[in-house]
């Protein structure tokens, strides 16, 4: 096919195809048999999932672009996007009992998380500011509705409305840098701009940081962060387990690739926003935090501040900094999961609990939860030798050989005070008086919290690898 | 040499013991007695272990043995372990004192005994790891590591302000630490490697020095800890169960100590040698003014503790004189500190299982009704005095002479150190033991029991024969202390040639 031939191949989008046309059968499938086919569809969605995350697994090694290099499948794109599937599938299984109660049997909740996944690879994909675009509000618009999705809960339906009024001022911003870029260069391939972009004009500076206004809006950075614990509290539990995960891979993801392929030739300009940015998500992350009673809300503020310790990776502008972004993601998604089946664990005669002060002497009635939840803690305090220290000390090691030092001590004092709210959790639950017996878990939560803890607490020992492809991943990008 | 890995095992047997811990379910009085059993069957197995090591070790070698490399993550950072004459000692120590700990809290520790032997178990991995991790980035992995169980040990079975201390424990010693990981990354980039052995041999700018020193002075000082920042060590200590107390001054405490001699003096002697002015002034406002504080002392945990401020102080003064007699001081201060002070520990948790309280002014008397106790503590007490004929009284007089050859102002102040300890350490002892036994609460007391008399008796066994005959462990530890100070005054002789030449 001629078509083939001009650099149109539909090879390295197999897995994108595979996942749009599922979800479209998987759609009709509910349209036409009703509400009651929700567990099937749930199920389907997540074998689904795992199809196109093999399909990505089994694509060539080495970099391929199609669509005239607006489509680029590289160790990078396959590494997150792999990510971002393991997160959709974990967070749809963890919400298999969410959508069993009766007045939740919504089938279009897992299709719309299956269409958001597919915005997230085109996102990791994207060659060029209209994909970019393209993916981006694919994978919003679906997380918009998905926030909403606890139809009577006033709360979730706020959530779903300020997500949405925020993210559309912020894709807003978004076009407008990407159309300032496109007016100074005159391309919207990242390759283009890369090449055009060598000197710093304010007219194109001035796009870059719209640009980059609109991703900090996706990754929850700081000063675009206030959407965030609101949805985080609002929503329901599965769906912020999915927010934390999956949408930040893929919008770290994009991040990187822009500020790395796109601009490498003017560093300076985007290097000093992005350290004002880490450091101003740290140091809000670590002490917003320590008063806050609601757990969902408190993670919120969490996921703010480790957002910051990526960025610190990517502020260094490096290779090594790309790969502490990559450590840092795949373990900050582990964590994040792990943190959030304990959530979800926590129901006391069928009710889920969501104060800090639930948890009190959780180490007496539910030892094992417990256990894993502290651990879980200490490793979002990056304590060794659970994983999260690895993916602080990837992103801190790049910081320090980009000679970012005043960065990098602020971020480990940040980091110091984090400790102090993790600590306050595991001072909940091992030294308080037991506030009452928790609910058997279920067994899928059990599963995904076995999974993500001995991932966290083991991380140490299969180090090694995810080293390597982490690294493999990050060169391709350069 | 070996054949197998025998530093590994010594390492991870504690954890394999914790793992066996845990499969035990049950929360009876069976399951609490398997658990305590299989504790002290797995610390003295470790220990017997160690024991093989001290055996095929070769004192007249100073460089590193029983070395076991492994790949670990790429990029030059390697699963690296081995000891030399500066570690072994060490994690002798650690594995010597584990048992007692053990014991000490057969009857002390009721609630959650499984989680309890789990977590000191767990610990003792991370130490023994600590002191023979030849990686900087597996060092700092037990190093932190360390944090965690011991946050737990006082937070859950401590006493009633647990929570202050076990915070202010973690969040101060964690705050030394990420310096110290900053400078360790700076090493990496400068390096290449983490490898501590190549390292020592790495040349760092003087700059580079000047900042890494500080950093890692950071995280040891706090760790040791030193004047000004020990104010997290008597809170801990007063709060933590007996054991936990054992522990802390015991090895925890030694991490310091053993950090300023495995990094600061080899890697960056120039800054060492800018800096020593620097320690020996904290030390010597540490020995002097901790003693005074712990004159004023109402709690008997809280004196030791101040007391034990005290003595780091003569161990940060010993290794920064860089004379062989200070180092080699400073090290037989470590482990002499080790010994005494978690006897002292264990002398205060046997008083305070009975009557539950750790006032001073609650006591007097006791040598009417616990003879055997007063021996014993009397004992322990003249070691910390640093009485001749005690292990206390070697590592002072070392270290006093070592640092008497570099700062005669530093030896003279520090020498108020041993008559202030007499004067504390003897006004607790005539409090507690002597006097008449007039408070009814007393009359009830019993002496020693068979178990507690196993805890302290090869103390004191210890203490004297260090005392008279410090020779193996001087021994064990020449050869490599000998290298290190060479190697330090080397390196600044060269740096002052050359400022000479110019």
């Amino acid at each position: 096919m001629s078509f083939s031939t001009a650099g149109y191949q539909l090879a390295p989008v197999l897995p994108e195809l595979v996942l749009a046309v599922g979800a479209m059968a998987l759609l009709m499938l509910g349209a036409y048999r009703g509400q009651e086919t929700t567990r099937t569809v749930t199920s389907l969605a997540v074998v689904l999932l795992i199809v196109v995350g093999a399909l990505v697994y089994m694509q060539p090694v080495g970099k391929q672009v199609t669509f005239g290099g607006s489509f680029i499948v590289d160790d990078f794109a396959r590494f997150m996007k792999i990510l971002a599937l393991i997160g959709s599938a974990v967070t749809l299984i963890l919400s298999t009992e969410f959508l069993s109660d009766p007045s939740r049997r919504i089938f279009e909740y897992s299709i719309l998380v299956l269409l958001s996944t597919l915005g997230m690879m085109v996102l990791i994909s994207a060659g060029d500011l209209i994909s970019l675009y393209l993916g981006l509000e694919l994978m919003s618009l679906a997380l918009y509705v998905v926030a909403a999705s606890n139809r009577d809960n006033a709360k979730s339906t706020e959530a779903g409305l300020k997500y949405f009024v925020l993210g559309a001022l912020s894709s807003g911003m978004l076009l407008y840098g990407a159309s300032l870029v496109y007016g100074f260069t005159g391309t919207v391939s990242f390759t283009g701009i890369a090449a055009a972009a060598t000197v710093s004009n304010v007219g194109l500076v001035f796009g870059l940081v719209f640009l980059l206004v609109g991703l900090c809006f996706k990754v929850s950075a700081v000063p675009f962060h206030m959407w965030t614990p609101d949805v985080y509290e609002g929503a329901p539990t599965p769906v912020t387990a999915f927010f934390a995960s999956a949408p930040k891979v893929a919008a770290l993801a994009v991040f990187t690739r822009v500020t790395l392929t796109a601009f490498p030739g003017i560093v300076s300009q985007w290097q000093q926003i992005l350290v004002f940015v880490s450091i101003a998500s740290m140091a809000l992350g670590s002490f917003a935090a320590i008063g806050q009673s609601n757990i969902k809300r408190l993670m919120a503020y969490s996921s703010i501040g480790h957002m910051g310790f990526a960025l610190v990776g990517l502020a260094s502008g490096t290779v090594e900094g790309a790969q502490g972004v990559l450590m840092y993601i795949v373990i900050y998604v582990a964590m994040t999961l792990g943190s959030f089946s304990i959530i979800l664990a926590m129901k006391r005669n069928g009710q889920a609990v969501e104060q800090i002060s639930d948890f009190a002497g959780l180490s007496r009635t539910n030892p094992l939860l417990a256990f894993m939840f502290a651990m879980l803690l200490f490793s979002l305090a990056g304590i060794p030798p659970l994983a999260g220290f690895f993916a602080k000390w990837y992103v801190f090691v790049a910081a320090i050989k980009a000679n970012l030092f005043t960065l990098a001590v602020i971020g480990v004092l940040t980091s110091v005070v984090g400790a102090y709210y993790y600590l306050a959790i595991v001072k909940t639950m091992y030294f308080d008086e037991p506030a009452g017996q928790v609910d058997p878990v279920r067994i899928e939560v059990r599963t995904v919290l076995a999974v993500a803890g001995l991932f966290n607490i083991l991380f140490a020992l299969f180090a090694g690898p995810v080293v390597s492809v982490a690294s493999a991943a990050a060169k391709s990008l350069f | 040499m070996t054949t197998w890995p025998i530093l590994s095992v010594t390492t991870f047997l504690p954890l394999v013991g914790a793992l066996i811990v845990y499969l035990s379910r049950g929360d009876d009085e069976a399951a609490k007695r398997n658990s305590r059993w299989i504790a002290l069957w797995t610390t003295l197995i470790t220990f017997a272990v160690s024991v093989i090591l001290v055996m095929r070790f070769d004192p007249a070698n100073p460089d590193f043995q029983f070395v076991e490399k492994a790949n670990w993550l790429a990029t030059g950072i390697t699963y690296h372990m081995g000891v030399d004459g500066i570690s072994l000692p060490l994690v002798i120590l650690t594995t010597a004192v584990m048992p007692f700990c053990i014991i000490a809290s057969w009857k002390a520790i009721t609630s959650r005994v499984r989680e309890y032997m789990m977590a000191f178990l767990i610990l003792e991995t991370l130490m023994v790891g600590t002191f023979s991790a030849l990686d900087l980035v597996l060092f700092y992995l037990f190093f932190e590591g360390g944090l965690i169980p011991m946050f737990l040990i006082i937070g859950v079975w401590g006493g009633p302000r647990r929570v202050y201390a076990s915070f202010k424990f973690f969040l101060y010693t964690l705050l030394g630490s990420v310096l110290m990981l900053l400078a360790i990354m700076a090493l990496y980039w400068n390096g290449g490697t983490t490898d501590i052995p190549t390292l020592m041999h790495t040349a760092v700018p003087r700059s580079l020095q000047t900042w890494a020193w500080l950093a890692f002075f950071a995280s040891f000082a706090v760790k040791m800890p030193m004047w000004p920042v020990h104010t997290w060590l008597p809170d801990a200590h007063v709060e933590a169960p007996t054991a936990g107390s054992v522990v802390l001054a015991a090895i925890l405490l030694k991490m310091g100590g053993y950090g300023f001699l495995r990094f600061s003096l080899p890697m960056f002697p120039l800054a060492s040698h800018d800096f020593a002015p620097l320690i020996f002034t904290l030390s010597a406002i540490a020995i002097i003014y901790t003693s005074l504080v712990a004159l004023m002392q109402e709690d008997m945990k809280k004196l030791i503790a101040y007391s034990s401020v005290a003595h780091m102080g003569f161990v940060t003064m010993g290794i920064f004189a860089g004379t062989m007699q200070g180092v080699a001081g400073g090290m037989f201060q470590m482990i002499s500190h080790g010994i005494v002070s978690g006897a002292l520990f264990l002398c205060v948790g046997i008083v305070y299982d009975r009557l539950h309280t750790r006032e001073i002014a609650a006591y007097g008397g006791l040598v009417n009704r616990m003879p055997l106790y007063a021996m014993t503590f009397m004992v322990f007490t003249m070691a910390n005095v640093g009485l001749p004929g005690t292990s206390g009284f070697v590592g002072e007089f070392m270290t006093l002479l070592g640092t008497f050859k570099v700062s005669i102002p530093t030896a003279f102040f520090a020498s108020f150190g041993v008559i202030l300890s007499a004067a504390y350490a003897l006004w607790l002892y005539r409090k507690v033991v002597f006097g008449a036994l007039v408070k009814p609460s007393l009359a009830s007391m019993k002496d020693l029991t068979f178990r507690e008399c196993l805890t302290l008796f090869p103390m004191i066994a210890l203490t004297i024969l260090f005392g008279v005959w410090p020779k193996p462990v001087l021994d064990m530890s020449a050869a490599s202390v000998q290298q290190l100070v060479n190697n330090y005054n080397s390196a600044v002789t060269a740096v002052k040639a050359a400022a000479l030449l110019q």
